[in-house]
């Protein structure tokens, strides 16, 4: 088990090539993700990890992609997103959303396999908030990014994926809630979850059983954690050549 | 009990029924009921005096809550009207008086309405110190053939409280065109919210206003209105400060959905160097972001939006 295969994955993305406008913001990709593993994608900034996801998700605008996704073996070409949800695969937002109005539990148990409220209060158990303080709360601005992120997780959970995609999962997180967050993505992976951290930090990084590198919309790198940690950290942090990939990491 | 006690509590309970309610209540709970211009039921509990006459066309009733009052239990009152046709016309004045205390819980239904109209002009004073929630929630039928015409102007003195809370929620709207004028003393605090759901060709008008004019004096106006088909909501909202150290906000949220139309102005007056006040106002579809995060757990977009819609016209308190 050194590098995560390409093809016959959970999920395979084959030569995924995505504009936006006028610009490629996904470069014939290929990725594949194994069932129950921790996957990372890392990148600098504008590399195409969030639009990887978004597209994985099929999210309004990102569904005009060339190449193909498939999950457990069948193409989600022309899948809403909550077909796709349906299939098994969600997504847990950099900056989650805000409902007015909407309880905590009724937002958790809105994808759960099982809504009961013991189910919710276990979830949030997880995530570290107490659900005597929050299961009633609005998901609302009167909660801080840190608890909305928490939440979302929590909702996860209970949701029972195949694959969940985190965009920047730390980000706005303080010390002991992201590792709340990291036990949860633990549990996550215990329980059959195949899970794809988008990042580019370094400590998300170590969370995960094997590494993809993106630059430019393509995968310059892959395999181990510790190599791709090292490549980023030498030639990523800062990038020297302006996001153009070099030749020989392509190659 | 004679003929006319029986049909009366035939009424009552027909009133509740139509509200999904049960009319048996504690009798440590106050509780008026009203339909058309009767009044079937009135029971009241120390402090709380309520005078009714019957008039023609609807009812004429006065509210006292004796000073240094607190009225434990949220009172009940039910107006109504059964009948598919009539008018409806209320004239209430609620008075409560230095640090008195009391909510308010009114249902307002008219479930078989093809032709009614339910009007109210309010006057409402609250003394120094004292307390007063109203939370009015209407139960309407699927036709669409009442028109809700409430007016109102509301007098707070120095250092009370008041919070009412407009829903509308079940049922077809009709017609609903609401005004509500506030005027606050110091250190007063208002919270007026309006919560309605519109659809088919429902026509939603609601003008508020509010003056703080009293230092100190704080406020809120939120309306939160959902609209589908081809209804129409026109909002209006306006806080006027004029005294040191007074606060408020205007808050309207609408989605919009369908051929629907919506109107949003929130308008802000400040008239004294030390008032502030803010306001927020968003008109539109359902949030995206909202919407594919609840798709990306399974939803569709149906339901993804009920769910949206459900949670804007959840009270938040």
């Amino acid at each position: 088990m050194n590098e995560p295969i390409t093809g016959s994955g959970l999920l395979d993305v084959d030569r995924l090539t995505l504009h936006l406008g006028k610009k490629r913001i996904l470069d014939e990709l290929s990725i594949s993700l194994w069932a129950g593993h921790i996957h990372a994608v890392v990148g600098p900034n504008g590399a195409g990890k969030s639009t990887l996801a978004s597209t994985i998700m099929g999210l309004h605008g990102y569904e005009a992609y060339e190449g193909d996704i498939r999950f457990q073996g069948a193409s989600v070409k022309g899948l809403s997103t909550d077909k796709r949800a349906r299939k098994g695969i969600t997504l847990a937002w950099q900056e989650p959303a805000r409902f007015e109005g909407l309880s905590v539990k009724s937002f958790i148990s809105a994808g759960a396999m099982d809504k009961s409220e013991e189910k919710a209060e276990w979830a949030l158990d997880v995530v570290g908030l107490k659900p005597s303080e929050y299961l009633n709360r609005a998901v609302d601005k009167t909660l801080s990014g840190g608890e909305r992120k928490r939440i979302e997780l929590a909702s996860i959970l209970t949701m029972e994926p195949s694959l969940v995609m985190m965009d920047e999962p730390d980000s706005g997180i303080d010390v002991e809630a992201l590792n709340k967050i990291f036990q949860a993505i633990a549990r996550l992976k215990e329980n059959g979850t195949t899970v794809l951290l988008i990042t580019h930090s370094r400590t998300v990084l170590e969370q995960a059983d094997h590494a993809f590198l993106m630059c430019c919309g393509r995968v310059v790198e892959k395999g181990d954690v510790d190599k791709i940690m090292n490549y980023f950290g030498e030639k990523c942090i800062p990038c020297d050549h302006k996001n153009e990939p070099e030749l020989e990491a392509v190659s | 009990m004679n003929n006319n006690d029986t049909s009366n509590n035939d009424m009552i309970a027909r009133l509740y029924e139509s509200l999904g309610e049960s009319h048996v209540m504690a009798p440590d709970v106050a509780h008026v009921e009203i339909h058309g211009n009767k009044v079937l039921g009135l029971h009241l509990v120390p402090g709380l005096d309520v005078q009714a006459e019957e008039l023609e066309d609807g009812i004429r009733a006065e509210i006292t809550v004796a000073e240094n009052t607190t009225v434990e239990k949220p009172v009940r009152i039910c107006f109504g009207m059964l009948p598919e046709t009539g008018v409806q016309k209320i004239y209430m004045t609620t008075r409560l008086e230095d640090y008195s205390s009391i909510s308010i819980v009114a249902s307002c239904t008219f479930p078989n309405a093809v032709d009614v109209r339910h009007t109210m002009e309010a006057e409402i004073h609250i003394g120094k110190g004292a307390e007063y929630a109203y939370l009015e929630r209407h139960v309407h039928g699927d036709a669409g053939g009442v028109a809700v015409i409430p007016r109102a102007a509301v007098y707070l003195d120095e250092g009370a409280r008041f919070r009412t809370d407009f829903e509308l929620i079940q049922g077809r709207v009709g017609h609903i065109d609401m005004e509500y004028e506030a005027f606050c003393g110091p250190r007063s605090i208002l919270e007026m919210s309006a919560r309605i759901n519109g659809t088919q060709d429902d026509y939603i008008a609601i003008n508020e206003k509010a003056h703080l004019q009293g230092e100190g004096a704080h406020g809120v106006l939120m309306t939160n209105i959902a609209v589908r088909d081809n209804a129409t909501a026109k909002i209006q909202n306006t806080m006027a400060a004029s005294a040191p150290e007074a606060r408020g906000h205007v808050d309207c949220k609408e989605i919009v959905q369908g051929n629907a139309t919506a109107s949003a102005i929130p308008v802000v007056e400040v008239k004294h160097s030390r008032a502030h006040v803010t306001h927020e106002a968003s008109v539109g579809s359902v949030d995206s972001k909202q919407l594919e995060t609840l798709m990306s757990r399974g939803l569709n977009e149906n339901e993804a939006t009920d769910m949206i819609i459900q949670g804007l016209l959840t009270p938040s308190y």
